[in-house]
């Protein structure tokens, strides 16, 4: 009860701060001396038109899933088609911009634009957005597309930055057009509508079990490990782990969002951030660098086997066994996103001695603490799916969130007892002895957190039976 | 030998599962048959201890299964889909489940040459995954693997269900040639009357939740369940 009321602040927030920032981009555009506020967001309008395109591309879910039921029934398939289409209209990726671009529209006529140009302008980013929705029915799957293009516009960016070349030269007078001329956005709704006919057609045509609604099945190959042989029990769930992570793309994303998380540092030793720059946040860097793999797969222990999870109870098992492959797991990944943030050195040795200090205590407490939380996450994890990362609730939601914070508190509190009291040595040292001591202790840990997944068994093993 | 003792499962206040006293000899090969929803998941997976009973308990060999997991070595299975890895190949998922049995890489390849037939080309070097895999032959993958290490309790829930015909009668082969094992039991759920009747020593009828026939097979047993399935007569009162 506590938590709903909890995550119900948490919405009104975010809906504040988008809503905030609809209202306020144009005053501090205007502040900043950027000249026309119109016109600047109509330069990286480009560039915020690409992202939403490749943000669609990896998190959009596609509107085959449901249909092989409806084949069955009395519509036809024009309808089932337009149906299914009509439901990524009201997607989240298509609302969701309308906290910005309201709020913003309706700032520029009470700045005095003239009405018709703002509704033409407004008209214009609407079809523009949809334009991506259906682009990307279009694009489903096809990689070879979409990659190239991404990069190009990430090249862009950067010539952009570094002065080269400048495209928002070319395509800032298409959307300025838009408000200069309203009849303009005849144009981008054109475009939509002959999307949404192309991709009606491409759907139409290849609504076949066979077809496009066909799962795409990958060729299999058989691997031994036979390296990890040498860890006797341990490697037996490791060799397993490794195909895990390798063959499941919902797993394959926290690979990805680690190595993200290794330059999340760069926000705290490049002194992007003014508030980032107290000594304190060092460890906080610290400890997200070496961690990212910690957060984003120990967090989901046990959830990863959801799927044959009465195999693991049933099999020939031990808790024990099961438990400290996932351990070591993390503790690996851990000791590798250290190594590869040996670039930190860049900044200097406090840098990097903050992520080695951040990876002590992520070793040493906080891989019990994610060990520990995935007992009470009783969220299956359905690895199939591809495109569900982070849309769906059950592998972000703020439960999650809010067992982070005891594991990212904790440190930056024994760090600033120690940083002053004494000195900021002292507050290294703290938290590496803790790290250590826990490292220690590990085996009266693991006692307790095996009791845990015990006590936890049936009901998880419930939880995990009610997917979908 | 298993014993099952005082075992309910209750749902709120329905009453699932409701068994006051059953054994099962060792190296009995034991059928289980009963409608949609008379409880024989329900009694498989109390003794998988994958769900707690309400009251009672089981004791499989000497272990009482909630209390203990030690009968885990000696006690392997097949319930559904979800004793299966997806994302391993059939080969991979043996091996796996051979390591945790104690069995190496040529044990099981030994144990496996002993089912060419049963997967009929369709299991092994596929190059594909388990999840790709048909239900009939994902189900073969599932029965040959609780076979890996010798268990002396094997316990498969409707093993006949989704298997062609071919693959249904080299299974009951297999089940018989355990059946005549003295120190394996044998487990079975069916909706299959005429392969249950063939293949198991022993069958007990479930209905709601209640034990209410117990039957050595002999050649009239076939009949017998015939009349009680199709004459839904109020059994409770028959059996008394």
């Amino acid at each position: 009860m506590v938590f709903k009321i909890f995550m119900g602040f948490m919405a009104l927030y975010f809906v504040v701060v988008f809503l905030s920032m609809g209202v306020g981009a144009y005053y501090m555009i205007e502040k900043s001396g950027l000249g026309d506020p119109l016109k600047f967001v109509n330069r990286f309008l480009i560039y915020y038109w690409v992202a939403d395109l490749a943000s669609r591309y990896a998190l959009q879910k596609m509107p085959v899933t449901n249909i092989k039921p409806l084949l069955l029934l009395p519509f036809n398939k024009a309808q089932i088609v337009n149906y299914s289409l009509g439901k990524t209209i009201v997607s989240f990726f298509n609302g969701a911009h309308a906290f910005f671009f309201v709020p913003f529209s309706i700032v520029l006529l009470i700045e005095g634009y003239s009405l018709g140009g703002v509704i033409g302008w407004h008209l214009g980013i609407i079809a523009l957005i949809y334009a991506n929705n259906f682009l990307n029915v279009l694009l489903n799957n096809k990689d070879s597309i979409l990659y190239p293009v991404a990069l190009l516009f990430a090249v862009l960016g950067l010539c952009q930055y570094y002065g080269y070349f400048d495209i928002t030269v070319y395509t800032a007078p298409f959307f300025d057009a838009l408000y200069d001329f309203p009849w303009v956005a005849i144009f981008p709704w054109a475009i939509m509508t002959f999307l949404y006919v192309a991709s009606f057609r491409y759907f139409k045509k290849h609504m076949y079990l066979d077809g496009g609604l066909a799962q795409k099945t990958s060729v299999a190959k058989t691997e031994d490990f036979r390296w990890l042989d040498r860890f006797g029990n341990l490697g037996i769930f490791l060799k397993n782990d490794i195909k895990l992570i390798k063959r499941n793309r919902r797993s394959r994303t926290t690979i990805l969002v680690s190595i993200l998380f290794l330059f999340y540092g760069l926000l705290f030793f490049g002194g992007a951030i003014e508030t980032y720059e107290g000594p304190v946040w060092k460890i906080f860097a610290g400890i997200f660098v070496s961690g990212g793999f910690l957060f984003t797969f120990g967090q989901y222990v046990p959830s990863w086997d959801s799927s044959y999870y009465p195999l693991m109870m049933s099999q020939n098992i031990m808790y024990r066994d099961y438990l400290n492959s996932k351990w070591y797991l993390i503790i690996i990944a851990t000791l590798i996103s250290t190594i590869l943030a040996s670039f930190y050195l860049y900044f200097g040795w406090g840098a990097y001695v903050a992520i080695l200090v951040g990876a002590i205590y992520n070793m040493g407490v906080n891989s019990y603490l994610v060990l520990w939380g995935g007992a009470y996450i009783k969220t299956p994890i359905d690895l199939t799916s591809n495109k569900k990362a982070f849309g769906d609730k059950q592998s972000f939601n703020l439960k999650t969130l809010l067992l982070t914070i005891p594991k990212l508190i904790l440190p930056l509190l024994i760090y600033a007892l120690g940083h002053y009291l004494i000195n900021p040595t002292a507050g290294y040292i703290f938290v590496t002895v803790t790290g250590v001591v826990g490292f220690a202790f590990k085996n009266i840990v693991f006692k307790k957190i095996e009791k845990i997944y015990k006590k936890e068994k049936y009901k998880t093993l419930l939880a995990y039976k009610q997917k979908s | 030998m298993i014993t099952l003792q005082n075992l309910t499962k209750k749902y709120g206040h329905q009453v699932v599962l409701n068994i006051g006293h059953l054994e099962i000899p060792k190296g009995q090969s034991f059928g289980l048959v009963g409608n949609n929803g008379a409880g024989k998941t329900t009694l498989f997976s109390l003794l998988l201890d994958l769900i707690q009973p309400t009251t009672g308990h089981i004791v499989n060999q000497g272990v009482q299964v909630d209390k203990s997991e030690d009968w885990k070595p000696f006690t392997s299975s097949f319930i559904d889909e979800s004793f299966l890895i997806g994302y391993l190949t059939p080969e991979e998922y043996f091996y796996f489940i051979g390591e945790l049995r104690g069995r190496n890489k040529a044990d099981v390849d030994a144990l496996l040459a002993q089912f060419t037939d049963f997967f009929h080309g369709e299991i092994l070097g596929q190059k594909k995954y388990l999840r790709d895999l048909s239900k009939g032959n994902q189900k073969k993958a599932g029965i040959v693997a609780s076979l890996i290490g010798n268990p002396e309790v094997i316990i498969l829930d409707e093993p006949f269900a989704n298997l062609d015909p071919t693959t249904q009668i080299r299974l009951k082969g297999i089940l018989k040639k355990l059946a005549d094992q003295q120190d394996v039991t044998v487990l079975v759920s069916s909706h299959d009357l005429i392969h249950v009747t063939e293949v198991c020593e022993r069958i007990v009828v479930l209905n709601k939740g209640e034990v209410v026939r117990d039957i050595q097979t002999s050649a009239q047993t076939l009949k017998e369940l015939e009349n009680f399935f199709a004459g839904n007569i109020a059994p409770e009162e028959e059996i008394a």
